[in-house]
């Protein structure tokens, strides 16, 4: 059975375990919903007091929002896995059960587990969207369309990228890492405001190291049609994020470093 | 040339020391010091297909390590393994595909799901053509009686039904060697007595090889040919089970029930461990008096209303050749 | 003093044993730092932009960057997700000992939260010290420094405020501590609380940034008193009897927190199943 089926495989083994109980289920996607809509109350509060911001208006920080929102709660419903490798895997032992079984340990990572709830996030995103959308008075043409769904894809590989990384932290230590997700979370609140209100050394940090304003920035801006303040050249807008995959590809190379360094210490 | 071989094996590992104390926790965060504990300093040993081999020793004394080491998930600073002509640590996926590996105290099933899908899970993951699936799951499903289990939750199953459906899972893809690391603990004694039986006919039967490890002696007993005893990191001694016994203990007890008040004995190298009212527990090497010829010394002189001969428990034989080979202080 | 003794044991052990883990206060850190700068950029953009609101702000630019580094800081007084000794006691069923122990249990409970916070606290508090106050302005980037409280007076109730917003955040970890034993499961709880903690203590946005009409409902609700309260004292935004009338918020939902939790936890350890146990 090839990689693909066998995912699909888990995928359908992973549901039937959380349609177990499904009013946790379904309360879990609401709450997730709704308590994530309150955060961006707060990005309206700074527009509410202080009104645009370097040209940026608030329909357009919430196109941000949503896209990035979007792109991470794909991200985190598909590399759950790697997001609970360091308590539930390392430190457990139960990494070695993987290690037993005749396939990558990677793909049993990604099938380990598809959190339902993860689309609360996805609803809450997609709303918030419409409602930019709206206030823009933006139309979706087929090529905005197909742009945005590069950019989600885009999105999906970098945010899957940094799950994999914090997990390839759990071969050195197992300590409970409760604050590794400043790239994955904080990733999620820098991506939502424009590059542009950054200092200089922290945009080159998103666009070079770790490239969230390829998957957020500037595909968005090709998406309102727009050119970029900073400069950037128009052709390079909507083909920038391929360095979403190029970083996961990166992150698998870190991931195999650490699987062959837990492999020769066994810790 | 053996199923599995195993040479010179060595193993180092790293451990982070920390200082006692409120100053030592807050040094700790700005200096580390380390430890190097060398677990398997020369291990050798050689199995061919079809042996049933005991792994014993004390908690540290290099077992799990070795176990890891020969299922592929752990890579030696030196030595050799082959198994099966392939070095496991290299070649870990054509590796793991011929074993089969049991932990007694973690699941390899799915919490949430009936056992059965988990089954069919494992057919998938390890490729099992679906019609030779079927056979095998049949058969072990009768084996070890799992057939009311099959739909239930593994959350809601008990140890011993969980063990059960642990060792079906391990052995779906028809391995044809077994690791069982510690597969009775915790485990009730009917439950004990089903895994043991299973282990032997699948060995016996099937000419699957198996490893055990254990601190259940009565394991041993029960299922090994041959023992390896383990302790700092080396092979204590490799030899049957009994040759063992025979070996470290040669004593023998004898208890004796008395139709009047016990006597006072005086014969060679007969020694009295117990005395209470009628009975004395006596203790004699067989190779100076022979079990025969001190009970006939006994009953000539004596009114005896009951009398057996008992070999050590098991238990007390492997604690003695520990104390002898200063095993225990790791 | 001896009826004290198996707490103080309990909170010193559970101190010493996260004080271990160093790469988790590294990467602690690391994420503090992360968010403390994006905040700071971007609110030092809309301030900056807009001359006119930032003079008619609540805050000014400069509070409004130490506020950010305070919530940073303290970032482990956040009491977002329950205890994790309590969530794997509930898996394994090794809770069902605290049960059988000579000992009260919420007040157990309740010191080894304090412990395990207070352990991450020390120091992640120091390293963000360090970097946003100490090293931003020998570099050159003082107006984006972590500043010292207002005055002598503000540093003292400061103090007392700190102390009051830990005690606070623990007795609102236990109430989730008890959900968890309640409902048998941690996941579910913790998604909830994050995002709502991060609004409504201030960390995301100082919760003087808001609309003007919501900012008492805000500044009286209970979860300003783990953070936005004791920052403001700090930065002496409040003062005199403000200042009074915070703490006084401060004590009062957490004895309302303490006698909510005994009670619910005395209730819900009557009927407790323990799972696997």
């Amino acid at each position: 059975m090839n990689a693909l089926a066998l995912l699909g495989r888990y995928f359908a083994a992973s549901m039937r375990s959380q349609m177990q109980y499904p009013a946790s289920a379904i309360m879990l996607t609401l709450g997730q919903l709704g308590s994530t809509a309150i955060e961006i109350v707060s990005i309206w509060a700074l527009f509410d007091r202080f009104g645009a911001v370097k040209g940026w208006a608030f329909g357009e920080v919430m196109f941000f929002y949503a896209l990035i929102g979007i792109s991470f709660s794909f991200a985190d419903f598909l590399t759950r896995g790697f997001d609970v490798f360091g308590s539930d895997f390392v430190r457990t032992g139960a990494f070695d059960r993987l290690l037993l079984r005749p396939r990558s340990a990677a793909l049993q990572l990604v099938g380990h587990d598809f959190r339902i709830s993860r689309f609360g996030r996805f609803f809450q995103a997609s709303i918030i969207l419409a409602i930019a959308t709206g206030m823009l008075g933006f139309v979706w043409t087929p090529q905005a369309v197909l742009l945005a769904l590069w950019t989600i894809a885009g999105g999906i590989a970098f945010f899957s990228a940094l799950f994999v990384l914090q997990a390839v932290m759990a071969f050195w230590t197992v300590e409970s890492l409760e604050a590794v997700n400043a790239l994955t979370y904080g990733g999620v609140y820098a991506g939502q405001f424009p590059l542009s209100l950054y200092a200089r050394w922290f945009r080159t940090f998103l666009i070079f190291i770790v490239p969230l304003a390829c998957v957020a920035y500037f595909p968005v801006l090709a998406i309102l049609g727009r050119s970029d303040p900073l400069g950037a050249p128009d052709w390079f807008l909507p083909l920038a994020p391929a360095a979403g995959f190029l970083f996961l590809a990166l992150a698998f190379l870190a991931w195999r470093f650490g699987v062959s360094k837990y492999t020769s210490t066994g810790s | 040339m053996p199923q599995i071989l195993v040479q010179d094996l060595a193993k180092t590992y790293r451990v982070a020391e920390r200082d006692p104390g409120m100053f030592g926790a807050v040094r700790g965060l700005v200096r580390r010091r380390w430890r190097t504990v060398e677990a398997l300093k020369d291990v050798s040993f050689s199995l061919e297909r079809g042996e049933l081999l005991g792994f014993i020793g004390p908690n540290g004394a290099g077992k799990s390590t070795t176990i890891k080491i020969l299922s592929g998930i752990l890579r030696p600073d030196g030595g050799r393994v082959e198994i099966e002509g392939l070095v496991p640590y290299a070649d870990r996926i054509k590796h793991v595909a011929r074993i089969g590996v049991v932990f007694g105290q973690r699941t390899q099933l799915w919490w949430d799901l009936p056992v059965i899908d988990g089954f069919d899970l494992l057919r998938d993951i390890y490729r099992v053509d679906p019609q030779r699936y079927r056979t095998t799951r049949d058969e072990l499903v009768a084996m070890l009686r799992l057939e009311k289990l099959l739909d239930q939750p593994v959350r809601q199953l008990s140890l011993g039904q969980r063990m059960r459906a642990e060792i079906a899972a391990a052995l779906l893809h028809e391995p044809s060697i077994l690791f069982l690391d510690e597969p009775t603990i915790g485990l009730d004694a009917p439950s004990k007595l089903a895994v043991r039986e299973f282990v032997k006919k699948l060995n016996q039967e099937r000419g699957v090889t198996v490893l055990l490890t254990t601190h259940d002696m009565h394991d041993i007993e029960a299922l090994a040919q041959r023992v390896i005893v383990i302790g700092h990191g080396r092979v204590l001694a490799d030899s049957p089970f009994e040759a063992l016994r025979a070996n470290v203990l040669a004593e023998r007890r004898l208890f004796v029930d008395f139709a009047g008040a016990a006597p006072v004995l005086d014969l060679p190298g007969v020694e009295v461990r117990n005395r209470d009212g009628r009975a004395l527990e006596l203790a004699f090497n067989p190779q100076i008096t022979s079990a025969p010829a001190l009970i006939a010394a006994i009953t000539a002189r004596h009114a005896v209303e009951d009398i057996h001969v008992e070999q050590p428990a098991i238990e007390e034989v492997i604690a003695r050749f520990y104390d002898l080979h200063g095993a225990n202080e790791a | 003093m001896d009826a004290l003794r198996p707490y103080a044991a309990a909170f010193s052990s559970r101190f010493l044993l996260m004080m271990q883990y160093r790469a988790a206060a590294l990467a602690g850190f690391f994420t503090q730092c992360w968010f403390g700068a994006v905040h700071v950029m971007v609110l030092a953009a809309f301030y900056l932009g807009a001359p006119d609101a930032a003079a008619a702000s609540p805050i000014t630019l400069s509070q409004a960057v130490t506020y950010t580094w305070l919530a940073q800081g303290l970032l482990a007084v956040m009491p977002w997700v329950g205890d994790p000794e309590i969530a794997d006691g509930v898996r394994t069923g090794a809770i069902s000992y605290d049960r059988l122990r000579p000992v009260d249990p919420y007040a157990l409970w309740y010191v080894r939260a304090a412990g395990w916070m207070t352990a991450r606290l020390v120091p992640r508090v120091a390293l963000m010290i360090l970097a946003a106050g100490i090293i931003l302005p020998l570099i050159g980037q003082g107006q984006w420094a972590w500043q010292p409280p207002a005055s002598l007076p503000a540093a003292l109730l400061f103090a007392l405020s700190e102390t009051l917003a830990i005690a606070l955040a623990c007795s609102i970890i236990m109430l989730i501590n008890i959900v968890v034993v309640a409902t048998l499961n941690a996941r579910g709880v913790n998604i909830l609380m994050q995002p709502l903690v991060i609004v409504f203590t201030g960390n995301l946005l100082p919760l003087a940034l808001y609309p003007d009409p919501v900012r008492i409902a805000l500044f009286v609700q209970p979860f300003a008193g783990t953070l936005d309260i004791p920052n403001r004292i700090y930065f002496g935004n409040l003062t005199g009897q403000m200042a009074w009338a915070g703490i006084g918020l401060q004590v009062f939902w957490t004895v309302l927190f303490v006698v909510l939790g005994r009670f619910w936890l005395a209730r819900v350890m009557a009927r407790l199943e323990v799972q696997g146990g």
